[in-house]
Parts: structure tokens; C-alpha cells; sequence
């Protein structure tokens, strides 16, 4: 009997659970909205935590804000936007049958998030040299306010959990890219590119967030 | 390749078998450049950047500033608009518990006494 449900799922992206690829596609639609939720609420948890703290020393976090270079910020966000736009053009292409137009688009997705991730590095290696560091591993001398370490203990969580998520995203965008390339989708079916997609833009969201709470306070 | 964009996009509006809906690219370069421009915006607003104040109202200028932008990429560039309702309420009820959390953190924080002088 197994046997018989493999065979067929290996010609048809229609899983024998589903009625038609209509239910199928909305079934998988409604799993990754629980999983962005699940995702928002993760994230969630550093935002509260930001709010609380900022409400209480909003000096220290403009002198935190301060060591964020806004200009990285900036390129950072810019990318971040264009690269979900080209994974948008990606599905867009995918569902009008434009193959290849679609691929390039997700590369170009992927390349975007590689440029974020460069920069990031950058970002990273000058608060490394500079001492600038989560809680008890902070030794830069000329901190202005005792707290400053949560600052960066923040800022370190944050674009560390999100950097991450960059990371896995791309890795994601890379395996239907591949997908794609060996034909495997069309206006018909197209269920991994449209849920891939939603993960990234996501992903662009919680940086939307990110960039004018840590660089841009004060 | 263009009748097929075209014929995909009546379908779209068509509202067809699989009620699949698809965003004509115009409609994303739109967004893209609005997303762009609320990221200028809210650059130019900064203080640290522009010199800009508005007191107390600084960090909420530029959070509504961004809950502009994750809206347009929520309803466009992931398709909540065009979406079943249902996952529209999905995502609202992650943000209400988010709030719920928000809430209840606040509510502990600020009614302890001395809190703005310990630690």
C-alpha cells in the first residue's frame, strides 16, 4: 500500500491526503502563517524585552544607538527591501510559467542576502575590536553609562537571532532555486516558492523593525 | 511569455479554481519604491541623523514609520490582502498575544516600586 502512495507521490505534487491541489496549497498556506506566528512571537519576546528597557534608560540607549553606524543601518534595510521584492518577482514568475526569469530572480534574492550578511560582518567586527559586547564579555573602557553592556546584550540577540534566520532563508531560497531549475514548478503548482517566499519576507519585516529601534533612537 | 503574463493576470482577478492571486509586478515595483521612500523617511526623522526632535515621541514616530512598511510587505509582497481571510486572522492572533505579553511585562515592570532606581 505504501509502496503504491510513494509511486504516485513521485509523479504528482498532489499528496493522496489532500482532494485537489486548491486544498493542498491552502493547507500548506495556513502551516507556514502558524509558523510566522510562532516566529513573530519568538522575535516578540526581544521587542518586549526592548521596550521595557529603553523606557527605562532611554539615555543609555542613545549612547548605545550611537556606536550603530545609521549609514550600515540604512544600505542594510535598502537590501534587505529590494531582495524580498525580487522574492516576490520570484513567485510572481513562477506562477506566469517564467522560468527562468524566476530563477534569476531568486539568485539575485539569495546574492541580496549574502550583501546583508557582509555588512553585518563588518558591523559585528568593529564592536568585536572595540570591546563592544554582551553583559560580563562588554570591556570597553569609555562607557558613559553603567548599563551600556545591555544595550549590545540586545543588539548582539537581535541581529544574531536575525542574522540566523538570513542564513536559514537563504539556504531555503537556494533549495527551490535549485527546484526550479530542474522544472519542478509551474503556474500549477508552485506551493514551495510561494512558502519560502512568506518565510523571507518575514524575515524583512522583523529587520523593518530592527533598524529604526537600534540604529536610529536617541 | 507575454500572453501568459496577461492570461495569468485575468486569472488572477478572475478569481480561478484554485483562487490563486497574481500580483501584477507594476503593483510590486509600487511597493518597492514606497518601502524605499519610509525607509528615507525615517532616516531624514532620526535625531542621531537629521537633528530632528520630537521629545518622547521619537521612538513612536519611527515605530509607526515601520508598522507602515511591514503592513504594505505583509499585504502586497506576501498577499494577505488578496489571501484567504483566514490567515489574516492567523497573523492577528500572534500579534494580540504578542501584545498580551507586551501588556502584562509592562504592567509587572512599572507598578514595583523603586524601579526606576535599581539595578
Amino acid at each position: 500500500m505504501s509502496t503504491v502512495n510513494a509511486h504516485v507521490e513521485r509523479h504528482s505534487p498532489l499528496a493522496h491526503h489532500f482532494r485537489d491541489m486548491a486544498q493542498q496549497f491552502d493547507a500548506a498556506k495556513l502551516g507556514i502563517w502558524i509558523f510566522l506566528c510562532t516566529e513573530i512571537l519568538m522575535f516578540g519576546g526581544l521587542f518586549v524585552a526592548y521596550i521595557i528597557m529603553h523606557g527605562l534608560y532611554p539615555a543609555m540607549f542613545a549612547e548605545g544607538a550611537r556606536w550603530c553606524d545609521w549609514r550600515m543601518g540604512a544600505a542594510n534595510t535598502t537590501v534587505l527591501i529590494v531582495s524580498s521584492f525580487f522574492m516576490a518577482a520570484g513567485v510572481h514568475y513562477t506562477q506566469t510559467n517564467q522560468r527562468v526569469k524566476a530563477i534569476q530572480s531568486m539568485i539575485l534574492t539569495i546574492l541580496l542576502g549574502c550583501v546583508f550578511l557582509v555588512i553585518k560582518y563588518f558591523e559585528w567586527r568593529h564592536k568585536f575590536e572595540l570591546g563592544l559586547l554582551p553583559a560580563h564579555f562588554f570591556h570597553y573602557k569609555g562607557a558613559h553609562h553603567a548599563n551600556l553592556p545591555m544595550f549590545f546584550s540586545l543588539y548582539f540577540c537581535m541581529t544574531g537571532l536575525h542574522g540566523i534566520h538570513v542564513v536559514v532563508g537563504m539556504c531555503l531560497i537556494a533549495w527551490v532555486t535549485i527546484r526550479s531549475i530542474r522544472g519542478e514548478f509551474n503556474s500549477e503548482y508552485y506551493t514551495a516558492v510561494e512558502t519560502v517566499g512568506l518565510f523571507w519576507h518575514l524575515v524583512d519585516i522583523i529587520w523593518i523593525f530592527l533598524f529604526p529601534l537600534l540604529y536610529l533612537v536617541g | 511569455m507575454a500572453q501568459n503574463k496577461v492570461a495569468a493576470e485575468a486569472h488572477g482577478h478572475g478569481d480561478g479554481h484554485a483562487g490563486h492571486h497574481i500580483v501584477p509586478m507594476s503593483t510590486y515595483v509600487k511597493v518597492l519604491f514606497a518601502l524605499l521612500a519610509l525607509t528615507a523617511l525615517t532616516v531624514a526623522v532620526a535625531r542621531p541623523v537629521s537633528g530632528f526632535d520630537a521629545g518622547i515621541f521619537n521612538t513612536l514616530i519611527a515605530f509607526l514609520i515601520a508598522a507602515v512598511k511591514a503592513s504594505l510587505v505583509l499585504g502586497i509582497f506576501m498577499g494577505l490582502k488578496y489571501d484567504k481571510k483566514l490567515n489574516l486572522a492567523i497573523f492577528f492572533t500572534g500579534v494580540f498575544f504578542l501584545l498580551v505579553m507586551l501588556l502584562f511585562c509592562l504592567l509587572d515592570i512599572y507598578t514595583r516600586v523603586h524601579v526606576q532606581s535599581t539595578l
